[in-house]
């Protein structure tokens, strides 16, 4: 039986115990993280599927199924988030652009203005999906993020052709409260966006979450039920929304989407 | 010689056999309730959950035991959370891996194992006496019983509140053009408090040696 009461030897074990626990853990972390990786795009292409309406929430999509619709149907170009214009194709490529990297590079973000979201970078260049039917424009989909309760929420948003009218709604990455805040990934609480508009008759942002029970969008057009039990992240989907709809959101290039002049 | 082998591994399987129903870490310790109550929404969720919880408390209680000689008794306690919080991260890692989407939901619960009373108490309770073999069957065996409690109490959560069984649609739903009229209550947690009381309770009637004395 080793002595093993001393102050030394007491040392001595626990790093040998903290090394091996960290390299078990450094080992699993950087062998996994391509699959995971891969993983995590995949789940953001099946996401743009969900919000265009190309694929059904309790649809059982194979990893092969969700690449080829998401090839035959859509399309990505980058959009420069401050004039609302195309990026060239040539200019860079808009189907490896990650735009949560970029907004962590100072050289491919700036800071943006103080907001209610709490959005703190905004990359130059944003990712769009164009969704075409027979060589014509139907909706786009759009990224937008912001602050939930317990973490940022990552979604995206289909706007019809229109630049006004909601295609669909989806939340990729939420940390919210299951059963809860959580709530915003049911995909029936992300059916009552549908036909909603964000903007009134003056193109001010006016999709907002409210306390308690919206009408129909014919009569109620601009304002979603609220979640029970979770008025900070339905507070939090509410001023994401005010936030990227508006100038320094997606306004410009929703103004140029429904105009024709993305260029 | 063959009939203490016999014997031994007769007292083997009792290890891991007991825990899954006579000595269940739920039902009669009544230990890991919480994870319990949130996991229990529907049975994949329940099944992923309960093989983390096996594997975890398995390889924690051999590692554990694997190093009781040598483990400086006033560390031991912190020893104990590192190896278990070190292969809680790695199951994570493997669910983001290889089980995306599941992942994404049991994510927050999956670190919650590290604090599970299940394995810590394996850990603490059996593994620092025991040799690595035993120790290992003692965790699959906790490990079973935590999962088949789960699996129980999500079966009568995601039929009666979902009408479904695995995902499968066994009810037809009202609102989706079916008959059944789910109970909501069933998907919320409190529901989970019921369905294990009643499930101690038939446990403790069946084995009244496990009933505290007034």
């Amino acid at each position: 039986m080793p002595k093993t009461d001393g102050t030394r030897y007491t040392f001595l074990f626990a790093t040998a115990i903290a090394i091996v626990c960290a390299l078990l853990i450094a080992v699993s972390a950087v062998g996994l993280r391509a699959q995971q990786e891969a993983n995590a795009l995949l789940y953001r292409q099946k996401n743009v599927l969900l919000a265009a309406g190309l694929a059904k929430p309790d649809e059982d999509l194979s990893e092969r199924e969700i690449l080829k619709r998401f090839d035959e149907r859509i399309k990505v170009r980058l959009v420069d988030i401050k004039s609302g214009r195309f990026v060239p194709e040539d200019k860079q490529d808009a189907r490896t652009y990650d735009q949560r990297k970029a907004r962590n590079d100072p050289d491919q973000s700036r800071a943006a203005p103080p907001n209610p979201a709490l959005v703190s970078r905004l990359p130059n260049y944003g990712a769009v999906y164009l969704v075409e039917n027979a060589g014509k424009a139907e909706q786009v989909v759009l990224p937008i993020e912001g602050m939930g309760m317990w973490g940022t929420l990552y979604g995206f948003i289909a706007v019809d052709r229109d630049g006004n009218t909601v295609r669909g709604l989806t939340f990729y990455d939420q940390k919210e409260t299951p059963g809860l805040g959580g709530e915003i990934s049911n995909p029936r609480w992300q059916a009552l966006w549908l036909g909603r508009k964000i903007y009134d008759a003056s193109w001010e942002p006016a999709l907002t979450v409210i306390k308690g029970n919206a009408g129909p969008p014919e009569q109620d057009p601009h304002r979603i039920d609220g979640l029970s039990g979770a008025t900070i992240t339905s507070n939090g989907v509410a001023r994401m929304m005010k936030f990227w709809m508006a100038q320094d959101g997606w306004a410009p290039f929703l103004r140029r989407y429904r105009e024709g002049t993305t260029g | 010689m063959s009939t203490s082998q016999a014997l031994i591994g007769k007292r083997l399987r009792q290890t891991l056999v007991a825990p899954i129903v006579a000595n269940n870490p739920i039902g009669v310790q009544v230990l890991g309730i919480c994870s319990a109550l949130a996991v229990t929404t529907r049975m994949d969720k329940a099944l992923v959950m309960g093989v983390g919880v096996i594997l975890v408390t398995a390889f924690a209680n051999l590692a554990v035991s694997l190093v009781r000689n040598w483990t400086p008794n006033n560390i031991r306690i912190i020893v104990q959370l590192a190896v278990i919080a070190t292969l809680v991260i790695m199951v994570d890692q493997v669910l983001k891996a290889y089980l995306y989407e599941i992942s994404l939901e049991l994510s927050v619960y999956i670190g919650l194992i590290i604090t599970n009373c299940i394995v810590m108490g394996r850990a603490e309770g059996y593994a620092m006496q025991n040799p690595p073999l035993a120790s290992f069957l003692d965790g699959i065996g906790n490990g079973l019983g935590y999962a088949i409690v789960l699996l129980l109490v999500a079966f009568v959560r995601e039929f009666s509140g979902a009408g479904k069984v695995f995902g499968f649609t066994v009810l037809p739903l009202r609102n989706e053009g079916g008959w059944y009229e789910p109970n909501g209550l069933m998907l919320l947690a409190p529901s989970a408090l019921f369905i294990l009381a009643l499930l101690v309770w038939l446990l403790r009637t069946l084995k009244p040696e496990g009933q505290e004395k007034d």
